[in-house]
């Protein structure tokens, strides 16, 4: 039976030769996740449950970045207990202040992610390994409790919607302009229980960062997850990273989708989600304009090495607006060394940007940049919910790190052309 | 089983964020969290709500966020169950894990307005609105799902299986 690339990916996990949609199935994890904030529930339930032992120490990571470095006693407490629990059973995977990145950007770059494998997470950005080819999906911590003692997950297997990708992007366009218009396009739950299958010959022009921005906000669609077809790109950014035997899934020819959505990327506009919902899109011509207090560069969405060498090209001797707080976050140790070898971190500081340790902070507005009532920002996170980044009044508008820089120096939210 | 309870009732799209704001995930106390519950989204509601209350809302209940402190507070609240349209699927999952009763009802959710006295029989997936004299059919949950709620969630139908 004809299948899609998920549905090769589990049936495979799960042992059988083929598998269907709407098929209730049990699958081999490959790497469970969570973070200081599911960490500990999962744990707590794990113990609670009676489970003394984790199924492999090698594959659970669990990384210190929501409200790490610890924003306050409570959370240092949370982190705590995950530290607790990795020295316990020896878990090599553990990443804390210093090794520590916002996780959806560290583990690919760790090579903990591979083409093919199958991945859960305790975070629902965890889709974002999609882009490498691997089956990857947020669950919640009574699940992840569940793998890490098993190794094991239940999945119905989801059904699917082909994006063709076709054309080749104009300048300052990127992957988080082509996943807001496609959001804008389905909706919210647009997805819903579903795949999202990107293929055709503008996947070629994608680099993997922005790849991993698009299968990053597949859950903005509702989607189970998100994937990409495994290529020359991906092989060469695995290559130094992964050291184990990976393999290729592709899609079957005749696999079914429910729909099939063309997008034609030399037709895209830089996009932005309004409050207070990510498929709330317009283009930036549509926009009129919006003043700002806050810019927020970063996040599990766009805090990796091109997303800031594209905020650091337009702000290069720039200055931001006086009255725009501009917060620029790496998403890992690795991404914030390359910004000061690069000198990144020189132009940021320059046109009067702070650049932070890795965390994810704002976007969940934990710390490190939370909005008073009234206030507004552009962002380049991934939810622009009812109070997501503070006062339940302030508003959040998603853009690409191209347009949030420059309207950090406009001081409305504009496209990269009005600031050239 | 039966339960009984007056209504709470929202729209489309109702976020894990109001459901429970993120900036309360550093807190480890389950009875303390419950207390935010709905903080951004309905402000009186853990002062309204009573034991056996249900919640319905219309498309895509719960999505955003994973967090299962999600279900958790409205389970601590001891909300008896939710009526949605569609649930996210992460939400849908942690509550069936943690033992929060969850319906899919299209008509259900669409027909019932906040303050309706409503009960739901869980064994034959029956709605029943006591205040308009309506009744709705919920879709049953597959097999599989019914022994984890009947278990009492996901982990303890692990460790009866003998994981």
């Amino acid at each position: 039976m004809a299948m899609t690339m998920t549905q090769k990916i589990l049936a495979k996990h799960a042992g059988l030769d083929s598998v269907a949609a709407g098929q209730l199935i049990e699958a081999n994890v490959d790497l469970t996740l969570a973070n200081d904030i599911t960490g500990p529930v999962a744990i707590r339930e794990m113990e609670k449950a009676g489970f003394e032992h984790v199924f492999d120490r090698t594959k659970i990571a669990l990384v210190m970045d929501h409200f790490a470095p610890n924003k306050d006693i409570k959370s240092a407490q949370q982190c705590l207990e995950c530290r607790t629990f990795a020295r316990k059973h020896d878990i090599v995977n553990f990443f804390d202040v210093g090794e520590m990145g916002i996780e959806h950007a560290l583990l690919p770059e760790k090579g903990l992610t591979a083409p093919g494998e199958l991945i859960i997470g305790a975070d629902s950005h965890t889709c974002t390994y999609g882009a490498l080819g691997a089956f990857s999906t947020g669950v919640g911590s009574t699940d992840l409790a569940a793998g890490m003692a098993t190794g094991k997950a239940w999945f119905k297997v989801p059904s699917a919607l082909k994006f063709v990708l076709t054309g080749k992007k104009a300048p300052w366009i990127s992957g988080k302009d082509i996943i807001l218009h496609i959001i804008g396009m389905i909706g919210v739950d647009g997805a819903l229980y579903k795949s999202m299958e990107f293929v055709g010959d503008g996947v070629a022009e994608l680099s993997m960062d922005d790849r991993f921005t698009i299968c990053n906000m597949a859950i903005e669609a509702g989607a189970k997850n998100g994937i990409f077809p495994v290529d020359d790109k991906t092989l060469s950014y695995i290559k130094d990273r992964v050291h184990r035997e990976i393999t290729v899934f592709e899609a079957d020819p005749d696999a079914e989708y429910e729909a099939i959505y063309e997008i034609d990327l030399s037709a895209l506009r830089p996009t932005v989600s309004c409050p207070h919902l990510p498929e709330n899109t317009k283009t930036v011509d549509e926009l009129g304009r919006i003043e700002i207090q806050q810019a927020v560069i970063g996040s599990c969405t766009n805090g990796r090495i091109e997303d800031m060498r594209i905020a650091a090209s337009i702000l290069k001797g720039k200055h931001v607006a006086k009255d725009v707080r501009t917060i620029v976050i790496p998403a890992t140790q690795e991404v914030y060394l390359q910004c000061i070898e690069e000198g990144l971190a020189k132009t940021f500081i320059q046109a009067g940007a702070i650049v932070s340790t890795p965390t994810c902070g704002p976007c969940l507005g934990g710390h490190m940049g939370i909005l008073a009532q009234g206030e507004r920002s552009v962002s380049t996170t991934n939810r622009n919910f009812v109070g997501r980044m503070g006062h339940i009044t302030s508003e959040i508008y998603l853009a690409s790190p191209a347009v949030a820089a420059a309207s950090a120096v406009a001081g409305y939210i504009c496209g990269p052309e009005d600031v050239q | 089983m039966v339960v009984k309870g007056s209504v709470f009732k929202y729209g489309d799209n109702v976020d894990t964020d109001v459901i429970i704001p993120a900036r309360y995930l550093n807190i480890a106390d389950p009875a303390e969290l419950a207390t935010h519950a709905m903080e951004d989204i309905d402000a009186d509601f853990v002062k309204k709500v009573h034991p056996g209350d249900i919640v319905v809302a219309t498309r895509n209940f719960g999505c955003g966020s994973s967090r299962e402190h999600a279900p958790l507070v409205l389970r601590e609240n001891k909300v008896s169950c939710v009526i949605a349209s569609s649930f996210a699927r992460i939400f849908y999952r942690n509550a069936i894990n943690i033992g929060l009763p969850i319906l899919e009802c299209e008509a259900a959710a669409n027909a019932i307005q906040a303050g309706d006295e409503v009960s739901v029989d869980f064994d034959t997936g029956v709605i029943t609105n006591e205040t308009r004299g309506e009744t709705y059919q919920a879709a049953a949950f597959p097999p599989f799902i019914q022994s984890i709620i009947r278990a009492g969630g996901l982990l303890k139908s692990l460790k009866e299986r003998g994981e």
